[in-house]
Formats: structure tokens, C-alpha cells, sequence
């Protein structure tokens, strides 16, 4: 589409978007993902934002990042180290230099590296000026002024003239990439069709941009990565949010039920309800608690009532959900618990990613009061697991919680869509009309109650927090009922065993170190385990999705290595569950809490290490 | 599915002893929450309703204990919550009739919060508050209601707090609907629950109820024979507010924008000068004095003192959910998978 004085082929490209968190270096990132996506490329991507919504300007602390990562090949990680980094002002690059590779690219909005904005950056002196960035390639373009220059007769306020900046350097990156626009150019034209000044004004830009790029010196080449060679199918990109709330959608209309979902708005789990509001065009009902606790209890009441419910939340809300929980362990109602799990304890790191709800998970409540605990691993599978976790909530008549975290939550990558036909069904265990009913009777396989939903001529009974009689489900002070009652509800669980797949290992059984790990560090640690071998290391990865239960062929799996290293962001949660399952294995750890996932970097020098050791 | 399963042809004449579960009641004996009970079981059977469209939800104390003697669908949850539960019932199937039963500890301490917001949604149920002015199960502490300087367990020299109005807090969350009842008053309590069904959206019965055991006598002024026909005001929409045993007092509007209690006959006081009640107007002004009004200054407001006509939060969920329904191109989950910015590969 241009011509090229070099054209560099590369396998795999990160590029992390930088600014003030009004810069919208969220969307100029998004639209580069959804146009490589397009283009046929593999991406992962991970926003990195300040929780504040307008952060103090020009600070450090009000920076907004956006990583992404495309390749010719599998993509698993919105990678570690940039090839290039944009940075809208100082302060954007004082926090993203130390994540440019050796010799990367950085290409800075020089109109905003004054005297002010450095001194609000902590900058002594100018790096534009002195030698720092000596061994990057510093790319300077006077990005606000040329954008002011390209539409001093566009009409429209100075403020809306800066905020279309964004797209200049977007323009830039698309030419050094080789992208065509046109997938932004439709997203502007939509985004802003009763604009029409702003549609005009923010394509021109984006070829200002564009143009730009391929005119100036500075740009002596460009990359080029062809597309991926993936499953054949249809694809889009999808957010592990995003998927979650479909998942929930999918399992509702497999099921036959409509989908209630209770909640209260907290970072990092807000789209999914917000996704769900949506959707009233499938029926979905959304309710917005006035806490945490009513979004809970108005799911509760929606089970009671005959809808699939579900409850959305993050760490501290699913600590407020604790009772109610309980409660739904106690009535056998299905329920699906979403816990997108943040950096805590408190309110501690509300925008950035962590696993340290696990024991709260696995233990959280009062009394014996066991139920199942479930973990998405990748963006688009959250899909996936929203709609097993559905399935065992429903067809096993339990609540179940459903773990994803921030990495996962905002982290986007291209999916492979599914047909609902595909899908395995979804049988709900509703008692009729004229069935001999009794409360808490079971059937023999999965120690499931039946759902008698209110409105069922016939079927009146009393469900309720108080020990209930086994079969009849009166309320019952009888010590060898309690003892009972309390054996069923344990097993239950327990049998959901039967229901899930074993554990999968990549590599080979007589691996010298096996990684386990669980849920949303799935793609570093697959990277840094398939990397490794490559180079021929002895070395094989066993990642867990189903926490409680585990799968059946966890010890044979788990006892088949001499060494095993679990690692988790937290400090460690997993490791100290397995141990006290498989009390005669010895268990390695791997820690992280910084809110920040794990690199493929430093998880293959502590692999290495582990290898060496031997 | 359950929506469809709920509509079905007028049931057969259902009678109190119809409501009545197969469990021992084991509230003491002289509580007033058996009035209640007696009260509910009668209202129910005359509402015209299908047995197994009726749903009774509770929280935690003495009067939560309530669903298990009816039988209807019941659930007996936790305490505080039971509005909340309640209301996703409701949102997830409109079809059931919801009675919400909780004490004034229940709702008003512990679950203030869902109170006032099923309030302030106006989602279609009957809470019945149970009004003893003290926590009976955990056996003797001030609850939010309990008059300031009462002696009990956790304040043993007095308490230091206000009380709640029930009434007060429930206008202040927009209440459309609110009657007032006392234990013993079976036919008021049945024939006030009767007209909280036909209400569109959350209808508060406040039951002023006596816990014999501790707070024994709470409501006297209003329930001794001796004195409570001077003390009890029943209002009726388009009646006017006369009271007493001869029926010869009355109120009327005071100078100061406040009530003031009149004996017809005297200083030129006719009936003609009585207030008549309105119960419809959306104006809570008059309702809020009335329901403020305590004994021995004024009687004691009963009956239904505001009943204001508004849809109901789950009307309007389903209204909205077939509009956009009409309206979207998207009609299932494939449809909303192959929706937006999709590739081949």
C-alpha cells in the first residue's frame, strides 16, 4: 500500500499505547488490536490503568497503558517488553521505559515534553535532550501541533481538536505496521455519527498521521507481521469479561431458564453487569443492589423464584456475599458467584490483577459449608468456564464460584466463535406438577435436590437457612441429622468429580519439573514452559481449572515429578490447598504480589534455576 | 418457563384452614404474632389466588418464623435480607404474590438498607412489618424502634437512642403504600392486607404487635379496653378522621400546619369541620402527619393511611425488556456471537 525503504518480518510485535488517563490511549489501543485481529494476526492484550478516572495530570500515578501483542504465531501473553513504546508526554515514558526492549522503538509526543510536564514527571533534565534514550529508537514528532496545525479550519473547539491527538499516533503505528485504516475509519464514523464534524476531523487525523509516518526521515523502515496461521473458523475479539457475561447468557438459554443476575458495581467486574444490562434483547434481567449483599440475596430470591441467577463481584464483595452464600449452600439453590479477583486484601489494588481470593473461595463462610470453586484461565474462555460453572450450578443444584481476575477481566484476545448447537446441554432438575414431592429427597447420582419452582400447583414447601430434615426438609435440631446433612453436602460436591475432565499436562511424564498453576497465569506460564522446550529442557505444565473439586487424576498426575513448582500471584494459596490434600508430595513455590502478572522472563530464570538444581 | 407455568384459570374457593402448614407454632403463648397469623391465613383465602402463587419470605426473629405455618412456597432466610430476597423472587417471576415478613429489628436495623430501597423501587409485594419495639428471639435488647429511655438487656440504664418512625422513613423512601394495624385487630389486619394486594408495588403493614414476654404492653394506650377507642383513629379513604368512644372526637387542621384533635359539639365544632382522609393523593404531607401522630397527644393512626397508585418496578422491567426486544435484530446467543466485527479464517 506504500512504498517501503526496508521492511523488517518479524514473528510476534508488543506495543504498549502510553498517556494521561484522558489521553484515550485505551481505544487507540483496542482499535489496533481489533484492526491486527482483522488482519488475521493472534493478539493478546492487557489495559493498564490508573483506578482514578482523571488522575492528576502529567503525573506518573495518572498514566494509562495499553499492551498488546500480535503474531504470526500462538500468542498466549500481551507479552513483557515492548518493541514499541508511544508515550503521549514525560510522564507516560518515565513510567513505561523500563518496559521498552533493548534497542526499542519509542515514539514520543514532543510538544509535550515541557519544562512544567518534565518537572510533574520527576524528570531532572530533558531525555529528549540528554543521552538517555541513546540506545532506543527515538522517534519525535510534534504530535500536538500537527494536530492542531491539520484542523485549524475544521471548525471545531480548541478541546475537541487536542482530544483528537490520539489518532495521529495511531495513524503513525498503522503505517509502520502496514495497516489499513479502514476498520478505524468505520469505528469513527459510527462512534460519532451525530457528529459529523468529529467523524471528518478524526479520519483526517488519523491520516495526518498516517502520512506523517511514511514522509518523515525518522521512519527509515518498517515492520511487517504476517497473519497467523490459526484454527479455520470465525473470530472476533472478545474481553474476558465480555466472555464471562456471555458464557452466563449461553448457559441461560441452553437451560431454558431466563438469566437474573443481582449485583453491585466494583472494579474489576462492573461489564460484566454491565454487559449483562445489555442484553435485554435476550431476556436478561439485571437488578443493581443497593450493596453487595442485596446483589447476592435478589439472586437468591431469583433461584428461589425459577430463574438462573447469578451474582458479580470482586474480592471485598465476595467477602460481603458470605452469609448469603452460606445460605445458598444451605437451600441447595443454584447460583453462579463470579469473583473477578483484584489485588487486596482491603481495597487495596482495585485496578490491577492478583489470586488471592482463593482460600476465601475454597473457605470463606461459616460452618461446613463447601461448594465449587472454578477458575477461567484465558480471556475468551471465560466463556467457557462461565458456562461450565452454569452447568454444574444448575444441574447439580449448588451455588458454584466462578474465579477470573483483573488480568483476564480487561485483557482481550481474538476467539474462535462458537455454536450454541456445540454446546454440551444443560439439564435442570425441575420437579412437576404431581410429582411425590419432598424437599430435600436426592437422586442417586449427583445427591441433587429438585427445584420445585414457586407457581407449581402442588408443590408448596419451606426452604431456609435452619438445618433441614434429610428427605422431608423440615427444620430439624436432631444431632445425627446435623451429622448427616452435613456428610451430603460435602459429598456433593465431591461427586462433581465424575463430571469434569482430568487435569491435562503439556510435556512429557517423566519431565524433570512440572509447573502447576491455576487460572489466569495460564498463557505466561504455557509461554515459558513451550519456550523452554524448545530448547530441549526437561520440563511439562499442569494448569488447573477446577479447583474444588479437583480433577480425579490430580495425585496420579502431581506424584508422577520429582519436582514441583506452584506458582500463583499470591503467596501461596494453591501451593498450601494441594499440600493439604496430598500431605506426602513436596510443593515448590513460585510467588508474585505486585498486581502485576507474571513476565515469561522471570518465570524461565526461576525454571531454569529449578532445572539446575537437580 | 415459570412465568408460563403461573397462568392458569381462577382456583377453587380457598378457605384460612387451606393456608395452614402441618407445623406445631411455637411463638410463646399470648404473643400477638398469632393474631397475625390467624389475620394473613383469612386475607389470603378471600384474595382469589391460586394457593401456590402465594410466596412468604422472611428474615431472622420471632415473627421470621412465619412461613413455616403457611402453605404457600416459603422461605425462611437471613436476617435483614429477606426484602432483598424478596425482591429478586419478585424480578424473576411477577406472576407470585409476595408477603415479605419481618420485625422491626429485622427490617429496620440489620436490613434497614433493603428496606428502604425495595421502598424507593416500588417493587410489587406486601411487607409485613411486626412492630414490638424489642428483639424478642435474641431475648430482650432495644431494637430501632424501642422509645428512648427504655429499659432492657444492652441498656440498662436507659436507652440513648431515637427511634425510628416506621412510617417516617418509609415516606422519606417514597413509600405508595402504607397501613397501619394492630395484633389483636384481626378483621382491620386482614381486611388492610386485602387492599396491600391490590396495590401496585411495595405496600407496608406496619402490625403494632405486643411481645408478652418482653415488652409486654407496649401499645396499651391503643389495645386496653378501657382506653383504645380514644386512642385509635381508623382511617378510610373518603371518611372522615372521627374517633373516641362516642364518636364525637375528630381532627382538623390548626393554624401552625399542624393537627389538632376537636369534640364535635364543642366550641362550635360540627362533623362539617372534621378532615375527610384521602389516601390516593401522591402529596405524603397529611399522610406524614398522620402517621406521625403518637398517643396520648393524638389517637393512634390505623387502617390505610396512604395508598398512592404508580407502576411497579417489575412492570416496568418487563415493559422495557419487550421494547428492546422489539426493537434488536439480536433474538438469540447465536445472533449476538456472529454480532459486530467478526473475521473468517
Amino acid at each position: 500500500m506504500s512504498q517501503k525503504t526496508k521492511v523488517i518480518e518479524k514473528e510476534e510485535v508488543v506495543i504498549r499505547f502510553s498517556g494521561d488517563s484522558g489521553d484515550g490511549m485505551q481505544l487507540t489501543g483496542t482499535q489496533f488490536s481489533d484492526t491486527s485481529a482483522l488482519f488475521g494476526n493472534d493478539v493478546a492484550t492487557f489495559p493498564d490503568y490508573p483506578a482514578e478516572i482523571r488522575a492528576p495530570q502529567g503525573t506518573v500515578g495518572g498514566v494509562s497503558g495499553f499492551q498488546l501483542h500480535f503474531g504470526h504465531t500462538e500468542v498466549n501473553t500481551p507479552g513483557d517488553y515492548a518493541d514499541v513504546l508511544v508515550a503521549m508526554n514525560p510522564a507516560a515514558l518515565k513510567a513505561n521505559l523500563k518496559w521498552v526492549k533493548a534497542s526499542g522503538t519509542i515514539i514520543v509526543n514532543e510538544d509535550s515534553f515541557t519544562e512544567r510536564n518534565l518537572e510533574k514527571a520527576g524528570y531532572d533534565s530533558d531525555p529528549l535532550q540528554d543521552d538517555k534514550l541513546a540506545d532506543y529508537n527515538l522517534i519525535k514528532a510534534r504530535v500536538t501541533s500537527l494536530t492542531k496545525e491539520c484542523l485549524k479550519d475544521s471548525g471545531l473547539d480548541q478541546k475537541s481538536i487536542l482530544r483528537s491527538k490520539n489518532m495521529f499516533t495511531l495513524g503513525m503505528v498503522y503505517w509502520m505496521f502496514d495497516r489499513p485504516l479502514a476498520h478505524t475509519e468505520e469505528f469513527i464514523g459510527s462512534k460519532f455519527k451525530k457528529h459529523p464534524l468529529v467523524v471528518e476531523a478524526n479520519k483526517k487525523v488519523l491520516r495526518a498521521g498516517y502520512n506523517f509516518a511514511k514522509t518523515i526521515e525518522a521512519l527509515a523502515y518498517n515492520y511487517s507481521v504476517a497473519p497467523a496461521k490459526i484454527k479455520k473458523g470465525t473470530y472476533r475479539n472478545i474481553t474476558g469479561n465480555k466472555a464471562t457475561a456471555w458464557g452466563l447468557i449461553a448457559a441461560a438459554e441452553k437451560a431454558g431458564l431466563p438469566l437474573f443476575c443481582g449485583s453491585y458495581p466494583i472494579t474489576p467486574a462492573t461489564e460484566i453487569l454491565q454487559e449483562l444490562a445489555a442484553r435485554k434483547d435476550l431476556g436478561v434481567k439485571t437488578f443493581q443492589a443497593e450493596d453487595e449483599i442485596a446483589g447476592i440475596c435478589t439472586a437468591i430470591g431469583a433461584s428461589f423464584a425459577g430463574n438462573f441467577a447469578v451474582t458479580t463481584t470482586s474480592g471485598p464483595g465476595l467477602a460481603l456475599k458470605t452469609e448469603a452464600a452460606g445460605l445458598a449452600v444451605m437451600t441447595e439453590l443454584p447460583l453462579v458467584i463470579v469473583n473477578v479477583q483484584r489485588g487486596g486484601p482491603s481495597t487495596g489494588l482495585p485496578t490491577k490483577t492478583e489470586q488471592s481470593d482463593l482460600m476465601q473461595a475454597i473457605h470463606g463462610r461459616s460452618g461446613e459449608c463447601p461448594m465449587p470453586v472454578i477458575a477461567a484461565s484465558t480471556p475468551s474462555n471465560c466463556f467457557e468456564y462461565a458456562y461450565r460453572a452454569s452447568k454444574i450450578a444448575l444441574e447439580h443444584m449448588t451455588p458454584v464460584i466462578l474465579l477470573t481476575d483483573g488480568f483476564l477481566a480487561n485483557g482481550a484476545e481474538p476467539w474462535r466463535i462458537p455454536k450454541m448447537a456445540d454446546l454440551s446441554p444443560i439439564t435442570v432438575p425441575l420437579a412437576k406438577e404431581g410429582d411425590d414431592y419432598m424437599p430435600y429427597a436426592r437422586d442417586e447420582e449427583k445427591l441433587a435436590r429438585k427445584w420445585a419452582v414457586p407457581g407449581t400447583k402442588g408443590l408448596e414447601h419451606r426452604i431456609g437457612g435452619l438445618e433441614k430434615m434429610d428427605v422431608t426438609g423440615t427444620v430439624s435440631y436432631v444431632p445425627e441429622n446435623h451429622q448427616v446433612m452435613t456428610d451430603i453436602r460435602s459429598e456433593r460436591v465431591r461427586r462433581v468429580a465424575n463430571f469434569i475432565p482430568d487435569l491435562p499436562v503439556k510435556g512429557d511424564d517423566n519431565a524433570d519439573v512440572l509447573v502447576v498453576g491455576w487460572g489466569g497465569t495460564y498463557g505466561h506460564l504455557t509461554t515459558a514452559v513451550r519456550e523452554l522446550q524448545a530448547d530441549d529442557k526437561s520440563i511439562a505444565l499442569a494448569h488447573f481449572n477446577y479447583i474444588l473439586p479437583l480433577p480425579k487424576n490430580t495425585e496420579e498426575v502431581l506424584k508422577r515429578y520429582k519436582k514441583v513448582v506452584v506458582c500463583e500471584l499470591n503467596d501461596g494459596q494453591f501451593a498450601e490447598y494441594l499440600r493439604s490434600n496430598f500431605q506426602d508430595i513436596k510443593f515448590e513455590q513460585y510467588n508474585k504480589l505486585q498486581g502485576l502478572p507474571f513476565t515469561v522472563k522471570e518465570l524461565k530464570e526461576k525454571f531454569n534455576q529449578l532445572l539446575e538444581e537437580k | 418457563m415459570a412465568d408460563t407455568l403461573l397462568k392458569q384459570p381462577a382456583p377453587e374457593k380457598l378457605t384460612p384452614k387451606d393456608f395452614k402448614s402441618d407445623q406445631e407454632v411455637r411463638w410463646c403463648p399470648g404473643c400477638g404474632d398469632h393474631g397475625v397469623l390467624n389475620s394473613v391465613q383469612k386475607a389470603m383465602a378471600l384474595m382469589g389466588k391460586p394457593k401456590e402463587n402465594f410466596a412468604v419470605i422472611s428474615g431472622i426473629g420471632c415473627s421470621s418464623r412465619f412461613p413455616y405455618y403457611m402453605d404457600t412456597y416459603g422461605f425462611h432466610s437471613i436476617h435483614g435480607r429477606a426484602a432483598a430476597i424478596a425482591s429478586g423472587a419478585k424480578s424473576a417471576n411477577p406472576d407470585l404474590e409476595i408477603l415479605q415478613v419481618s420485625g422491626d429489628g429485622d427490617a429496620l436495623a440489620i436490613g434497614g438498607n433493603h428496606f428502604i430501597h425495595a421502598v424507593r423501587r416500588n417493587i410489587d409485594m406486601t411487607i409485613l412489618l411486626f412492630n414490638n419495639e424489642i428483639y424478642g428471639l435474641t431475648k430482650g435488647q432495644y431494637s430501632p424502634t424501642s422509645k428512648h429511655g427504655m429499659v432492657t438487656k444492652t441498656s440498662p440504664f436507659g436507652t440513648i437512642e431515637q427511634p425510628f418512625h416506621p412510617a417516617e422513613l418509609a415516606l422519606g423512601a417514597q413509600s405508595k403504600f402504607y397501613a397501619r394495624s394492630i395484633d389483636t385487630n384481626i378483621k382491620l389486619t386482614s381486611e388492610i392486607l386485602l387492599d396491600a394486594t391490590k396495590h401496585r408495588g411495595t405496600s407496608i403493614v406496619e402490625v403494632l404487635q405486643n411481645c408478652v414476654i418482653y415488652n409486654d404492653g407496649a401499645h396499651s394506650l391503643i389495645t386496653d379496653k378501657n382506653t383504645k377507642e380514644e386512642y385509635q383513629l381508623v382511617l378510610r379513604h373518603g371518611e372522615r378522621m372521627i374517633f373516641g368512644k362516642e364518636k364525637n372526637k375528630g381532627l382538623v387542621m390548626g393554624g401552625n400546619g399542624k393537627l389538632v384533635v376537636v369534640t364535635i359539639g364543642e366550641h362550635g365544632i360540627t362533623e362539617q369541620d372534621i378532615l375527610i382522609h384521602d389516601a390516593h393523593t401522591p402529596d405524603p404531607h397529611m399522610h406524614w402527619l398522620l402517621s406521625n401522630m403518637t398517643a396520648p397527644e393524638y389517637p393512634v393512626a390505623l387502617g390505610v393511611i396512604r395508598d398512592v397508585a404508580a407502576l411497579s418496578y417489575e412492570e416496568k422491567m418487563v415493559q422495557q425488556i419487550k421494547d428492546v426486544q422489539e426493537q434488536s435484530s439480536i433474538k438469540c446467543m447465536d445472533d449476538l456471537l456472529n454480532s459486530g466485527d467478526t473475521w473468517e479464517v
